[in-house]
């Protein structure tokens, strides 16, 4: 009897958890639906009762010059940050994988923080420093900025597959009298492809989202996506925003998306005839 | 011929990272140590200060209960926050790494779809849910249980809700990577021994997946501590948090050496939980929370 009440005691708890996983989720989720759901309605107002389907705030949207600018500027502001993080990121961790050198721990540390540091203070101070030498905020420095807030992420994904890509392959290239470079450019980074674009992926919506350090950094009248939805909840919850908010949903939900499936394909394309290797 | 010393010279990575050098140098340490030092300077007006060394604004932030008042609030907050986020996430983590559901992955692609998300978009879509035409207030007004809309958003519940839900998915992580690392032959000794699964969950996963949740509550704090975004979003004038004040005392008051005090606080107080941490764990955990 006993071990019975016990397993019943077991099938309880796993049940708790299945309910609190499900919360959790819903919990995660229905804010997001919520603002889908609402960018359809035909009201005036951006909030519930529904009173009809309407297309209307996605055509607004179109219509609104502010808001494509603003697009306009992050989608750049994203695609520089995400090719230079990239670029910066897969030399770092090739360095800190690879090589030894004195102070090689303390940088390792050092490229993490700008992840764990609250972007207020990293905001607050690139401003400070750029004002003791009386310098203009610029696009570059907005760049630069999303570069540094990037960089650690994408060392992180670019070293955990750095660790796993044999040296001897790079050097067995070496030896038949391939230059540095082109071992690199023809054995390590056709390797090293799935962390390179994860990386970048992940670079792309740090600085598409990036709200806060950006309010900072930005040069004065240039507004990215993010600040442009603060500056329109500043005046009022129209449901233009929820339709703005459902497009980005979509641009930044998808592209990691297609992303991943393209990446998917095209590794079961090469692996095809292989022989065949434990899953990542 | 090259030999191993010449192909792994120190000189060529030092060109690899001089890229990533001169980035942390000039955005990352160079700032903070020119805003310790403007924390010495003298405020003379709005948007103007001179080099004088000066010890008023440390003497103002030490002294004026206001600061000290935000400060409370702000670590209240981001503790509680934590720890929401600790027993909340703790479940979908355990549920994800001991179901037998075929499709595990798309679970995990579920909590990694938010980070995708702009993270303005999921702060604003509680208004959608909170808010006076949200859907809880719209629904209780249709069912007559309530007839004025209850006061839900522009809270400090509200706020710590919103940071509930922008930092979940860290804690659920961190702790299913922590959780993941466990040797399950371990568990499955431990009930071959006679534990109920009770207490191999007590005994054997828990504290092994303890470095993970550790991971978590710190991230989860030293992020809502920081936060800016949520509290002028979902608060009133009243939920303001540090993050809040640095930003108006720099961009209204334009006192940049008041801001760069309050900086440089903010900046210490997170360090020291953030070192007390590493002094116990190490880094290591973070690290593998943050590669996801």
């Amino acid at each position: 009897m006993k071990p019975a009440r016990r397993k019943e005691e077991g099938r309880w708890a796993w049940r708790l958890t299945g309910f609190v996983t499900l919360c959790v989720y819903i919990f995660m989720f229905a804010p997001i639906a919520a603002t889908v759901i609402l960018s359809f309605n035909a009201s005036m107002f951006g909030g519930f009762p529904m009173t009809g389907f309407s297309l209307q705030w996605y055509g607004k949207l179109m219509a609104n010059e502010a808001v494509l600018a603003a697009f306009r500027t992050s989608l750049w502001i994203a695609l520089v940050t995400a090719a230079a993080t990239t670029a910066i990121g897969v030399v770092t961790s090739f360095a800190l994988v690879r090589f030894d050198f004195p102070g090689k721990q303390v940088l390792s540390t050092l490229v993490i923080l700008p992840a764990l540091v609250p972007e207020t203070i990293l905001g607050v101070g690139l401003l400070v420093l750029i004002k003791a030498v009386d310098q203009p905020r610029t696009l570059l420095l907005l760049v630069l900025g999303h570069i540094l807030l990037a960089v650690p992420y994408v060392v992180l994904i670019t070293q955990a597959r750095m660790v796993g890509i044999r040296r001897v392959y790079e050097e067995a290239a070496l030896s038949l009298g391939a230059s540095r470079f082109s071992s690199f450019r023809e054995i390590t980074l056709p390797l090293l492809i799935p962390a390179v674009v994860a990386g970048a992926l992940l670079a792309f919506t740090i600085s598409f989202d990036n709200t806060s350090a950006s309010l900072f950094w930005r040069p004065a009248g240039v507004e990215t996506m993010p600040t442009q939805i603060l500056s329109m909840l500043k005046i009022s919850i129209s449901p233009e925003i929820n339709a703005l908010g459902t497009v980005m949903i979509l641009v930044t939900v998808g592209i990691p998306l297609i992303g991943g499936v393209v990446m998917q394909s095209l590794t079961r394309l090469r692996r095809r005839g292989e022989p065949k290797e434990e899953a990542r | 011929m090259k030999n191993r010393w010449t192909l792994y010279d120190p000189r060529l990575a030092w060109m690899l990272i001089a890229p990533v050098l001169l980035l942390l140098i000039f955005f990352l340490v160079l700032p903070i140590a020119v805003m310790a030092a403007y924390t010495f300077f003298t405020f003379v007006t709005a948007g103007v200060e001179t080099s004088q060394l000066t010890s008023a604004n440390w003497h103002e932030f030490l002294t004026d209960s206001y600061y000290h008042g935000f400060l409370l609030k702000t670590l209240r907050v981001g503790a509680i926050t934590a720890l929401l986020c600790g027993v909340l996430g703790y479940f979908p983590a355990y549920f994800i790494w001991a179901t037998s559901f075929k499709h595990k992955w798309l679970l995990l692609l579920l909590l990694i779809v938010p980070f995708w998300i702009s993270f303005t978009i999921r702060t604003f879509s509680w208004i959608n849910i909170l808010g006076e035409q949200g859907v809880i207030n719209v629904a209780l007004i249709k069912m007559g249980i309530i007839s004025e809309p209850l006061p839900m958003l522009y809270t400090e519940g509200a706020v710590i809700m919103g940071l509930l839900h922008f930092l979940l998915p860290y804690m659920i992580l961190n702790v299913y990577v922590s959780l993941e690392s466990i040797d399950r032959t371990l568990i499955a000794a431990a009930r071959s021994m006679g534990c109920t699964s009770a207490q191999a969950f007590r005994e054997v996963t828990l504290p092994l997946s303890l470095p993970g949740l550790a991971a978590g509550l710190l991230l989860c704090f030293v992020l809502a501590a920081g936060s800016y975004v949520t509290p002028q979003l979902l608060g009133s004038g009243r939920d303001a948090l540090f993050g809040n004040l640095i930003y108006d005392t720099i961009m209204s008051e334009l006192n940049w050496p008041m801001g760069a005090t309050l900086s440089i606080v903010l900046f210490v107080v997170l360090g020291f939980f953030a070192a007390i941490y590493t002094r116990y764990m190490g880094m290591s955990q973070i690290v593998k929370g943050l590669g996801g």
